[in-house]
């Protein structure tokens, strides 16, 4: 069994994508039937990894590795621990979802807009495999190509400045980690290996400087306030499929890299400057959670659903505690889930009434009982009712943080009611009350593709929500490992 | 036989230079329907040239002509780039000369007696033969600018350049004399070993390095001797523009190399460069970056994105290290194999009596041609340095070698400027992709060029996802060369 399982789970995507760009517009059909075949093929070559994962192993598994760049001991290393696993599974279902939903939507230039998604698939896929550092950052910037030509092509009225704002700003905060990169590479003796750089031993004014260069990489991409203002706008004019990629795998390489990245390499760093990462997490987790109370705009408002429960993550991760962590990688996972569902739930109404606007709906339940239905259980999971995904990550991290600090526990869990709040009066005034205008009276409900895509997510937000000892039990070796590669005062250098 | 052979490194220019007086005198017996030959033997000559470089052996000692010329790999990667780059040049041009009246011999033969002055500079080893093969380029491109000679741009442009070129020459020869006057030698080689004795009035160097790195910042249109570069780019035509943006900086680079670190690479002396240096890249970097944002004519914007990548190339020549060599050379392949690119889609979109060299010509491109726009795609991406373009990977290498020389903050600086760079990039992109076309004409062109340029376009996409060889290549030629 020496099949490069990680690489097929790379480049599957890429080159069923490049094919799918081959055959062009000319016939649309066959570039759907393709992509939808090769995201298929994505994901099938992603479930050997659950099927043979070793959960009692902290090691990288499915390791590969071959020189990519010789001459500057570069190589192309890849191999994953439970958290890549989870959140490759995600990503993979979550494309073949996204190329599903847009089979009918979009009508213009179909091949380009599956093509992106593929690409971006594997790309994706790429960042959470690499364990050579260089590799990790090509992956990660290219992610942006793919997701600016999304946003922009087939999005909304305002896409131009939506999609030079994501792009702008992603890439001011991925240049600075990038002269961090080099800057280890050189003190590791010439090795952009990870593993290299997690036993690196370094000062810790060194050690701030570099996780100031990492935090704002991530901190933009996961996003945390206050660099958070292009994710609203990039959500509310991304078509429908880039809302949700963007939601449920894209913000989750900030997360990701901070595990992989920011913990491990510069842990003295990180417990020294937590208390700013946290109180920067609180913040967006109770004053963004406020702003999406007064939103009009039902995109717009998940939107900021996603930043508020994405603090949650970076809230949990900076609580150095399994339960944190753990809570914290559940978090992002079940999030994609919720969120993917938010968002198409949005498109589904969207692409019946042409808006977006709260105001524009109101009984909507009376048309559509099956739709208002599934909305119902995404809602909550987004709420975070028990019995739900959504339930899992936050309460982990609650209660990790309940054990550092009461007050923080207490601001976090304000989530709940807001996360309530905003979700629930959303949901009230979108579904619930007498059809509001003739145009509502007009809906038809959900078509079988549809129905599919939200059960689908149904399912998993469930399955995650009443059982999510499967998860757990992935993560636990690898959360073990990072909270050991984090110990303060592993490797810190004394002196200047 | 024993004089033959001791020309051995100068094969190529030597049988570049017989071709040329041929290819001169051919073309006066060809009518306009037999133009084609003209354009054929000069594709030949490049190919011959070449193979003669590329089967030399590199390392041979023999330095011709009482050590005017050397070869080393550098010299021999580089002379190999410029007749690649030549070539592409001539077959992009083609169907735009064609289309303006300038489908002559003239341009042919002058891009070729340019190209002998590159290879001039690519392997002087004396600042005579230097400064001989600087002029032979210098004047060749004057010439070639003004070529279209009823268009006032043009010769305004022409005027331009040679007014302040011949100003840089003189700074840089007036430094040279001084170097001279100093060390009592034009060989470089000579010139490093009397440095390094300590037997040269360091007053008179001092002064004969400002004069030097003058006169080259002025040939690598870094600020602030970049003023003429913005109407050049813009005045002369595309095909011609294409010739000046491209190799060139090849030779320019080399220039700086020969000059700069073999001649004036005593350590004393590399301290003061540093600086000077320094200072030209961050406001090249500066300048250059943030006035391409307000460029509406895309040749003016190229000029100026021009301007900022030379000056991270300079980062790499000051770092001062083999690697930031290395890593300049790579960089500077780099940018003519995008350029050379960028310029190709310019002239694709170009027809009779219509220049695409506004902004604005080229929305809606992907409905008008998916394939060429995705090519713009890649190419703009590698200017900017996203990966998984070539671009990033030799934007990367430059900053290694900075950063290795221990400075930071200047690499900090480079990527602030090369994010403010991106834009103006994304900005062809979003013209491309995300607007309707205004412009409804079909794309013609001649089948040699839509193939060279799906390579170029591919080799751009190519070398970014195995970027090892090429980086590879640049870092043994010049270790070996040093």
């Amino acid at each position: 069994m020496n099949l490069p399982i990680l690489s097929l789970v790379i480049w599957t995507p890429i080159f069923a994508g490049l094919a799918v760009l081959f055959i062009g517009d000319r016939n649309p059909r066959a570039a759907r039937i393709i992509a939808l075949l090769g995201s298929i093929a994505g994901l099938l070559v992603a479930l050997p990894l659950w099927c043979l994962f070793d959960i009692k192993t902290p090691e990288f598994q499915f390791v590969e590795s071959a020189p990519w760049i010789a001459a500057f001991n570069v190589n192309y290393h890849v191999g994953i621990d439970g958290m890549s696993l989870l959140l490759i599974l995600l990503n993979c279902i979550t494309t073949v979802l996204v190329i599903i939903a847009g089979w009918e939507v979009i009508k213009e230039r179909v091949s380009q807009y599956m093509a992106a998604f593929l690409i971006l698939s594997g790309l994706m896929n790429g960042v959470f495999c690499a364990l050579d550092a260089l590799l990790f950052y090509v992956f990660f910037e290219a992610t942006l190509i793919p997701m600016f030509i999304i946003i922009g092509v087939w999005g909304g009225p305002n896409r131009v400045y939506a999609a030079v704002k994501f792009f702008l700003y992603t890439l001011m905060g991925s240049l600075l980690s990038l002269v961090a990169l080099i800057y280890l590479y050189n003190a590791a003796g010439g090795s952009f290996s990870l593993l290299h750089f997690y036993d690196l031993p370094l000062t810790l004014n060194v050690q701030i400087a570099i996780f100031s260069a990492f935090m704002l990489a991530f901190a933009v991409k996961v996003p945390m306030w206050p660099v958070h203002t292009w994710l609203p706008d990039a959500h509310v004019e991304a078509p429908t499929g880039g809302s949700v990629v963007l939601a449920a795998v894209m913000l989750k390489l900030g997360g990701y890299g901070f595990l992989r990245l920011s913990l491990p390499i510069t842990p003295d760093a990180s417990h020294e400057l937590a208390g700013f990462v946290i109180a920067l997490s609180l913040l967006a987790v109770v004053y963004i959670g406020l702003v999406a109370l007064v939103q009009a705009d039902m995109k717009k408002l998940i939107a900021y659903s996603s930043i508020s429960h994405m603090g949650f993550v970076t809230l949990g991760i900076f609580i150095f505690s399994v339960q944190g962590i753990e809570g914290a990688i559940l978090q992002m996972i079940s999030h994609g889930f919720i969120s993917a569902a938010m968002f198409l739930c949005v498109g589904v109404l969207y692409d019946r009434m042409h808006t977006r606007m709260i105001a524009d709906y109101g009984g909507v339940v009376n048309r559509m009982p099956v739709f208002a239905a599934l909305f119902m259980l995404f809602a909550m999971a987004n709420a975070g009712l028990p019995g739900t995904s959504g339930f899992v990550g936050e309460w982990l991290v609650i209660l990790a943080t309940m054990k550092v600090s009461f007050w923080y526990a207490v601001l976090g869990a304000t989530t709940l009611i807001f996360g309530a709040a905003y979700t629930l009066w959303m949901y009230k005034r979108v579904v619930f009350g007498e059809i509001a205008n003739p145009h509502v009276a007009e809906l038809n409900d959900l078509s079988r593709r549809e129905f599919f895509i939200l059960a689908v997510l149904a399912l998993f937000v469930l399955v995650m929500g009443l059982y999510p000892a499967p998860f757990g039990a992935v993560l636990h070796e690898s959360v073990n490992e990072i909270l050991r590669l984090a110990a303060p005062g592993r490797k810190l250098l004394i002196g200047l | 036989m024993q004089f033959l052979l001791s020309l051995a490194p100068a094969y190529a220019e030597i049988f570049l230079l017989c071709m040329i007086c041929a290819i001169l005198l051919i073309d006066l017996f060809l009518t306009d329907q037999q133009r084609e030959w003209t354009y054929v033997l000069s594709l030949l000559t490049l190919l011959g040239c070449f193979l003669i470089t590329a089967f030399a052996d590199p390392t041979n000692d023999v330095e011709p002509f009482s050590d005017m010329l050397v070869t080393d790999p550098m010299a021999s990667v580089l002379k190999l780039c410029i007749y690649a780059s030549v070539a592409v040049v001539f077959v992009y041009s083609q169907s735009y000369i064609r289309s303006r009246d300038m489908f002559r011999g003239e341009f042919f033969v002058l891009a070729l007696f340019a190209t002998l002055g590159m290879l001039v500079m690519v392997s002087g080893s004396s600042m005579l033969t230097l400064y001989l093969g600087l002029e032979l380029l210098s004047l060749s491109l004057y010439a070639m600018i003004a070529l279209q000679r009823d268009s006032k741009q043009a010769t305004e442009a022409a005027m331009k350049y040679f007014v302040l070129g011949a100003l840089a020459s003189g700074m840089l020869l007036y430094g040279m004399s001084m170097l001279y006057g100093a060390t009592g030698t034009l060989d470089l080689d000579i010139m490093a070993e009397v440095i390094g004795a300590g037997e040269a009035d360091n007053t008179i160097l001092a002064f004969a390095l400002v004069f030097i790195v003058a006169g080259l910042g002025f040939k690598l249109s870094a600020v602030p001797f970049h003023m003429w570069v913005p109407d050049v780019y813009h005045g002369a035509p595309t095909a011609v523009t294409l010739f000046i943006g491209s190799a060139p900086k090849l030779a320019a680079f080399a220039f700086v190399m020969r000059l700069l670190v073999s001649g004036l690479g005593a350590s004393f002396l590399v301290e003061q460069w540093q600086w000077m240096l320094i200072i030209m890249a961050v406001l090249s970097l500066a300048i250059g970056n943030i006035t391409a944002i307000a460029q509406t004519n895309l040749k003016r914007m190229l000029a100026y994105s021009a301007i900022s990548h030379m000056g991270f190339l300079l980062l790499g020549v000051l770092s001062g290290s083999p690697e930031g060599y290395a890593a300049a050379m790579f960089y500077v392949v780099v940018y003519v194999l995008t350029t050379l690119g960028t310029f190709g889609i310019m002239l694709l979109l170009s027809r009779d009596g219509f220049e695409a060299e506004n902004l604005d010509d080229y929305k809606g491109l992907n409905q008008r041609s998916p394939w060429y726009a995705a090519l713009m795609l890649l190419l703009m991406f590698s200017m900017a340095g996203v990966p998984p373009v070539v671009g990033f990977y030799a934007k990367l290498s430059v900053l290694w070698a900075v950063i290795e020389a221990g400075y930071v903050w200047l690499a900090v600086v480079a990527v602030m400027f090369s994010l403010i760079g991106a834009f103006y990039y994304l900005r062809i992109v979003k013209l491309m992709y995300f607007d309707t076309p205004q412009d409804h004409a079909p794309i013609v062109s001649n089948a040699p060029m839509r193939i060279v340029l799906s390579l170029n376009g591919l080799a751009v996409l190519g070398f970014g996802t195995f970027p090892g060889v090429l980086m590879a290549i640049c870092a043994y030629s010049v270790a070996l060369s040093l």
